[in-house]
């Protein structure tokens, strides 16, 4: 089985998740349930789905075993944000999917409809240990820039796994720029948004007589807020001033169903308590430390500490804001939330914390309930690694999703195998060797 | 001997003034020579006072490739005094035990726009691109440093002794870059770095021709990049053949002051390059057009001294070990632009592998806090393409060779005796994700320790705002 399934890996093509049960022995198994390592762990999945996880799990008769030992298995790490799928190359713009300012809709806007699983983005994070993905809109032509999805990054199953799983939503400075020019203009289109997105909602026919005709809202975007309005759909604000993160908390008291989370947040760590109190999620970057504009001016490396210490669910996204930033590079960023609890005065987190700000927390938040930690009848979605997961220096060595062995080739380890030996032969480097 | 130096109308007027004074029979006074000056802006860096200082138990990456464990350094006068498995200990000496510690040489970023484009990034600190022209050798990077970016003490907190200051890449030619210390002052020449050249910023590619094509002009295309570059160069050929000539007139005697020619501070840029005293740092993605870079060089008599991004040198790292030309490289940036479509991870470990000179750069504020981490990820994409590198040679990436690249490798870059002590205490293995810089010197003064908020810069800039004090 082992070979055979070697074999498939090289040839790029996933592995459907097998008759038999597989068992991955020997490993030491991180659950992202709290800090529980497992050293020595068996890890069986069947199905597609965990059946037994443990230090002492007998291997089912006649399932595939793995070799793990000297590895570390984990879940696959979840991009709570990303442009995975609707972006391909970020200075060529007919390849971006992510924004829209020239439509004339704007909460309506369904990302999941640009959704791409043949993106070569994709398959460079999948062999990173990527396994899914929130897929979010990037700015619109109102403060709601649309409806995200969440995609399973595995070959083989369907990769829009849930379809208008949020709205996104700007405030702060870009959504003050958006709204008009100023924070009240766009509290104020929020405030008009949602009012008519009620009135249509409580009386859809009168809407249809033309009762609302001097709505500022298209009908569409209207509709696509009713799921906001009701809790149906999280909404995902991006605010990084404690102030606009404040005001974003008193969202509840006039919405009381609504379900905001929040991303960017580098000045969280001034209302760390209250956001907790709120109950509302925090999607940030570990390494936001600048004072990138007037509204981050607090940034600081201790944020995620702060936020985790105050009782806030954290997750730690690839966000924008710090150069080259991929999901490729999360366990890194989760890395470096724990080394600064090492530094004098730092505040950061537990490695356990910091896998699942990568792993359990996002799965949460994203509303996956059945991903993001290792134990039964949670989804086989696991990568072992070739050392400390959090770490640069090391490199999964097989993902599976949904069960299913995934590919370990990209494009960029094509052109490295075409590019490894310069020498001059025969014929150009452009033909097969 | 020309001993007196006078600045005349901008201009350094070697002369012997004083001749008239001496005895007869003297030899004829030597002419007056006009000389365009080489730095006429110069460092007013001084070295903040340091205290002997031995490091004891820690394992050393020299920077030169070199690994000691359990080893032995002293800080003495600014400078390395003294590396080894054992070395001198003069009383009164501050004494660090740093077993199961590691001590490398400082970390050095030769592409950096600290200043330039400070924090917090608003228009007004826009000052990289003097998107003007597609040539503006005139204009130099120092000029729009702002010394209290909030950068710089990230920087230094990152492990990082030197940084290289460079333009923006709208331009073909960019201006002169600049080589910093991250020592926060007053002006910018208290942060520079004494003696070290000045560069010159050039780019190919998208940049450009996207820039002035956007507005209808030359250059739009990269055929017109190449054309509007070749015809400067020819232009600076010919600028200098002029003073070469005025200058062999003067020395002679049969030219006059006023016989010098007009200085154009554009083309006295392009002359330091031709002379080979100001180093060429190319911005440039793609293969091809680095082989166009190097014929253009070869064409009109001037060296690159490093292609930076160089997102595509895998491809052509034979080509560049053979010139002798390095690359500055992200770890992992690719795909953002199509010119960076076809970047891999294993580029840094493919250069390094074929014998080609390998650097480390940021081009990112945030990037210059953790170069160490962005040379770890490259170690391990090598690995897994079976080109195991050991940690030490990989820190020549971030030390010795970005010295090099900047022409300051013969002072500082590395750990040997009499080089500038320019050092990193680190608090594990500095590849590992979990390692922070504890202690940074600078010409062997403590500018930063992470356990003493009064060896902690703020930049007036925080001073007041909210977050000042948080360990960032």
């Amino acid at each position: 089985m082992k070979r055979l399934l070697a074999a498939m890996l090289l040839a790029g093509a996933a592995v459907p998740a097998a008759a038999a049960p597989t068992a991955i022995i020997g490993a030491t198994i991180l659950t992202a349930r709290g800090e529980t390592v497992i050293v020595g762990g068996t890890l069986v999945f069947d199905n597609g789905r965990i059946i037994a996880v443990g230090s002492q799990v007998p291997v089912p008769a006649g399932a595939a075993v793995i070799d793990g030992k000297g590895r570390i298995l984990t879940p696959g790490i979840i991009a709570a944000a990303s442009d995975l799928g609707i972006a391909e190359v970020t200075g060529v713009r007919e390849t971006n999917d992510d924004s829209a300012r020239q439509s004339a809709f704007s909460a309506a806007l369904d990302l999941s409809t640009a959704v791409n699983p043949r993106s070569l983005h994709i398959a460079i994070s999948r062999m990173a240990g990527v396994t899914r993905a929130a897929v979010l809109p990037d700015g619109g032509s109102s403060i709601f820039a649309g409806q995200g999805a969440v995609i399973s990054l595995g070959v083989g199953g369907p990769t829009v796994v849930r379809a208008r799983a949020m709205q996104y939503m700007e405030m702060g400075e870009t959504g003050a720029r958006i709204a008009g020019g100023s924070r009240p203009a766009a509290w104020a289109q929020l405030a008009n948004m949602l009012a008519e997105a009620q009135r249509l909602a409580a009386n859809p026919a009168g809407f249809a007589r033309g009762q609302d005709s001097g709505a500022l809202a298209k009908r569409l975007d209207m509709e696509a807020l009713a799921h906001v309005l009701d809790g149906r759909q999280a909404l995902f604000i991006h605010a990084d001033r404690a102030s606009d993160i404040s005001e974003v908390l008193r969202l509840k008291a006039r919405y009381p169903a609504i379900r905001p989370v929040l991303l960017g947040a580098r000045e969280a760590w001034l209302v760390a308590g209250d956001i907790a109190r709120a109950g509302v999620p925090v999607i940030t970057h570990s390494l936001y430390d600048l004072p990138d504009d007037f509204e981050s001016l607090a940034s600081t490396r201790n944020n995620i500490g702060h936020l985790q210490a105050a009782g806030v669910i954290v997750a730690i996204g690839p966000l924008g804001g710090v150069g080259g930033t991929t999901p490729v590079n999360l366990p890194g960023y989760a890395g470096n939330a724990v080394a600064q609890a090492s530094v004098p005065g730092g505040k950061g987190l537990t490695r356990g914390q910091a896998l699942a700000a990568i792993t359990a927390n996002p799965a949460r938040i994203l509303g996956l309930a059945d991903t993001g930690t290792l134990e039964v009848g949670k989804r086989a979605d696991l990568v072992l690694w070739d050392g400390d997961p959090l770490e640069l220096t090391s490199i999964p060595v097989a993902v599976w999703i949904d069960g299913a062995a995934q590919p370990m080739t990209s494009r960029q380890t094509e052109l490295a195998n075409r590019y490894k030996a310069l020498g001059r032969t025969d014929l150009p480097l452009q033909y097969p060797r | 001997m020309r001993a007196v130096l006078l600045g005349v109308a901008g201009l350094v007027l070697a002369a012997s003034a004083f001749a008239k004074d001496k005895p007869k029979g003297a030899p004829p006074p030597p002419p007056e020579v006009v000389r365009p000056p080489k730095d006429p802006w110069p460092s007013q860096y001084k070295p903040y006072p340091g205290q002997v200082t031995v490091i004891r138990g820690a394992t050393i990456y020299d920077g030169a490739g070199g690994r000691l464990d359990n080893a032995m350094v002293r800080l003495e006068g600014g400078k390395v005094a003294e590396i080894g498995a054992s070395v001198a200990v003069p009383a009164g000496a501050r004494i660090i035990e740093a077993a199961g510690k590691y001590v490398t040489a400082g970390i050095i970023d030769i592409h950096s726009h600290l200043g330039v484009y400070a924090s917090p990034g608003v228009e007004a600190h826009s000052d990289g691109n003097e998107a003007t022209s597609p040539a503006r050798p005139e204009a130099w990077a120092e000029h729009s440093v702002w010394p209290q970016d909030p950068g710089f003490s990230r920087a230094l907190a990152g492990g990082v002794t030197a940084l290289h200051v460079l333009p923006g890449s709208a331009n073909l030619f960019g201006g002169r870059g600049v080589t910093l210390k991250p020592v926060y002052g007053r002006s910018v020449q208290e942060m520079k770095f004494p003696g070290a050249p000045y560069s010159l910023k050039m780019a190919c590619g998208e940049n450009p021709k996207r820039v002035y094509g956007g507005r209808n002009q030359l250059p739009a295309t990269r055929m017109g990049n190449i054309a509007f570059a070749r015809q400067l160069w020819s232009d600076a050929v010919i600028y200098k053949r002029r003073w070469d000539d005025y200058t062999r007139r003067a020395e002679a005697g049969t030219a006059k002051p006023t016989d010098a020619p007009r200085r154009e501070l554009a083309l006295d840029t392009l002359m330091g390059v031709l002379d080979g005293e100001i180093l060429v740092q190319n911005h440039c993605y793609r293969a091809d057009e680095m082989t166009n870079v190097i014929s253009m060089a070869r064409e009109f008599g001037y060296k690159v001294t490093a292609f930076h991004h160089a997102v595509e040198s895998y491809k052509i790292a034979d080509m560049l070990k053979a010139e002798g030309i390095c690359s500055a490289m992200w770890a992992d940036w690719y795909g953002f632009k199509m010119e960076s479509f076809d970047g891999i991870r294993e580029n840094i470990a493919l250069v390094n592998a074929a014998g080609a000179c390998a650097i480390v750069h940021s081009d990112d504020e945030n990037g210059i806090q953790r170069l160490n981490q962005e040379a770890a990820k490259a170690m391990a994409a090598g690995r897994r393409l079976g080109l195991p590198i050991a940690p030490e040679l990989a820190w020549t990436w971030l030390s010795l060779n970005p010295a090099k690249g900047l022409g300051i490798g013969d002072r500082t870059g590395s750990l040997e005796a009499g080089k500038a002590a320019d050092v990193v205490l680190w608090s594990a293995e500095p590849f590992s994700v979990y390692a922070r810089p504890m202690q940074v010197w600078i010409d062997g003064a403590l500018m930063y320790d992470w356990g003493d908020p009064k060896r902690r810069p703020t930049a007036d800039f925080e001073l007041g705002l909210p977050g000042v004090g948080e360990v960032k």
